[in-house]
């Protein structure tokens, strides 16, 4: 027995039952907090969803807080968006050039540009964009309203704030987003064009007689019909952020913040499954 | 035209024994298993001014926002005018919110509209029936009413505190409410224009004839403004009655209230004119 004794010493020292227990069920209160707060935070969205759909098709349209929100969501974002696009234009041209004249096909350049700027770079940098001006913009300015109280005033004054707030701030970033996708394809062009002059000399109208008979109503088509959904998206999340803001001054950075991360993983996600159906039907 | 009908059925109900306009049963609310309000019942009597004292977190917004139901209760009964306010459907309860004006405690003006914007939100899209003309001219009759005239242009953001508390007054009595639920009115404002305020709330009381809850903890707005005090403390009804006998009550958390202030005889009735 003498002899095992220092061989015994030697072997670390189990942690005893009860601290592995507590540790366990620590763990796993945890997991179940994250878990419930994920499912109730998925709950809150669906019930905000149904509420906005109802409130979208009751009586009683806000007809002019709509209209001021599609101004404000074009004019915020309008010097950004034309300068990405611009850019995007610009640099996909003076990227690409090298590559196809490697197969002498410069004359596709334009083309190509036009079709990548369209079917994807247009679309999803836009929307991305405007993740972080609208989204954020929402999700602050709501945020803030709720936490200061202003939301429950419109409640207590019989309005129902999801048909004055929510409702046409989502309407318009629907409606806005694809046009600035739109205005932005056409600076990308423009970019494009203009790198594309950097190197040999192209006039305008060969630039976009190539360009456009690259493009085939196929291409454009799902591009648009995307854009809504992205522009729904971003309003509906800043709204949504917005709204369920904590009570104390700083969670109106956190509506702010997480609407954009948010909004962003919902573009992207919409722009996967946009891909995988065009595939399909085309 | 409106005034007189409702002042009409006040006095055909007058011969009536005293029916509360509000009556709060056994109300309980809580947050994430931590109670706020464990047992509170209470009346609100027509045309009174009921002052409700407690301590900052006892819960006296918790209170008045379950009454609007902005809350919702855990259990106990809210009735306002008879009705329960539980049970209502939405159209039922924005008619109810009709006739309940909301104070907040930190005036939640709409900070993107004008003062008039912010007096025309509400009184659109409750009374559409009125023309434009009648409309300003509400709006103008409001703001007189708290001495806010000359501001009716300006922007939340260019008032002063207490001129905000007014603005937001003057939000909720342009549409002519019967009960009037003050949360801390003059909280955070000087003496001198807190007893502006608590003269305000006076005037609306005579002025509309409204039955009012006042929540504060500023002892110079309860004895202006109060008929009848009720004390909350851990949820429930600590103690009821007149400012006076509050005043003279022996009870150590009463007393902490009204140390260190002013007795009664030298209270500051506001003078103005
Ligand atoms: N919407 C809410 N969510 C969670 N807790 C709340 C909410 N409203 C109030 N509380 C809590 O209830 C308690 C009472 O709050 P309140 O009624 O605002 O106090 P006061 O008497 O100062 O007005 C506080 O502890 C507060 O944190
Ligand atoms: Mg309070």
């Amino acid at each position: 027995m003498k002899a095992i004794r220092p061989v015994l010493q030697r072997i670390p020292k189990l942690p005893s039952v009860k601290t592995q227990a507590i540790k366990i069920s620590d763990n796993a209160i945890k997991k179940t907090q994250l878990t419930t707060r994920f499912f109730r935070e998925v709950g809150e969205f669906c019930l905000f969803a149904w509420l906005t759909l109802k409130a979208t098709f009751s009586r009683d349209f806000e007809f002019r807080e709509f209209l001021r929100q599609c101004f404000k969501v074009g004019n915020k974002t309008l010097p950004l968006i034309s300068l990405t696009g611009l850019v995007i234009g610009l640099v996909l041209t003076i990227q690409s050039r090298p590559i196809l004249a490697n197969f002498g096909a410069t004359s596709m350049l334009p083309g190509m540009v036009a079709l990548s700027l369209v079917r994807e770079m247009g679309p999803v940098v836009t929307a991305l964009i405007c993740c972080g001006k609208i989204g954020s913009g929402m999700g602050a300015e709501l945020g803030s309203m709720k936490v200061t109280e202003q939301i429950d005033a419109m409640e207590v004054s019989s309005t129902n704030p999801m048909r004055y707030l929510v409702v046409p701030r989502v309407l318009a970033a629907t409606l806005m987003i694809p046009v600035l996708v739109l205005y932005a394809d056409a600076f990308g062009i423009l970019g494009s064009w203009a790198g594309a002059n950097i190197k040999g000399d192209v006039t305008f109208t060969l630039f976009f007689t190539q360009a456009f008979s690259a493009i085939w109503f196929s291409d454009f088509f799902p591009a648009v019909i995307k854009t809504f959904f992205f522009g729904a998206a971003i309003g509906f999340v800043g709204c949504y952020k917005g709204f369920t803001a904590g009570r104390g001054t700083e969670s109106v950075g956190k509506a702010a913040n997480q609407s954009v991360v948010l909004a962003s993983v919902f573009v992207i996600l919409i722009d996967l499954i946009a891909v995988q159906i065009t595939d399909m039907l085309y | 035209m409106e005034q007189e009908i409702s002042n009409i059925a006040r006095e055909a109900t007058a011969a009536l024994p005293p029916k509360p306009v509000i009556e709060v049963k056994n109300l309980r609310k809580g947050f994430d298993k931590v109670e706020v309000l464990r047992d509170l019942s209470l009346q609100l009597f027509e045309n009174e001014n009921l002052v409700v004292l407690g301590k900052s977190g006892s819960g006296k917004s918790v209170l008045i926002k379950c009454m609007v139901r902005l809350l919702r209760a855990d259990a106990g009964t809210i009735r306002i005018f008879g009705e329960n306010v539980q049970e209502m459907n939405d159209r039922e309860l924005a008619e109810l919110r009709v006739k309940i004006g909301f104070l907040f405690q930190r005036g939640a003006l709409y900070d993107s509209m004008t003062i008039r914007e912010n007096l025309e939100f509400p009184l659109v899209r409750i009374k559409k029936y009125l023309s434009r003309k009648e409309i300003d001219a509400k709006i103008e009759e409001a703001l007189e009413n708290v001495g806010l005239s000359d501001t009716i242009n300006k922007m939340p953001s260019q008032l002063s505190g207490g001129m905000r508390k007014r603005a937001s007054l003057a939000r909720t009595i342009v549409v002519d409410p019967m009960i009037m639920l003050y949360d801390e009115p003059t909280t955070g404002l000087d003496p001198v224009t807190s007893d502006e305020i608590s003269m305000l709330i006076n005037n609306v009381k005579k002025k509309y004839n409204t039955s009012s809850v006042i929540i504060t903890h500023d002892i110079a707005c309860a004895r202006a403004t109060g008929d009848r005090v009720i004390m909350l403390n851990e949820g429930e009804v600590h103690m009821e009655g007149t400012i006076r006998s509050f005043e003279q009550s022996s009870d150590p958390l009463i007393q902490s209230f009204f140390k260190f202030r002013e007795p009664s005889s030298a209270k500051a009735q506001p003078h103005h004119g």
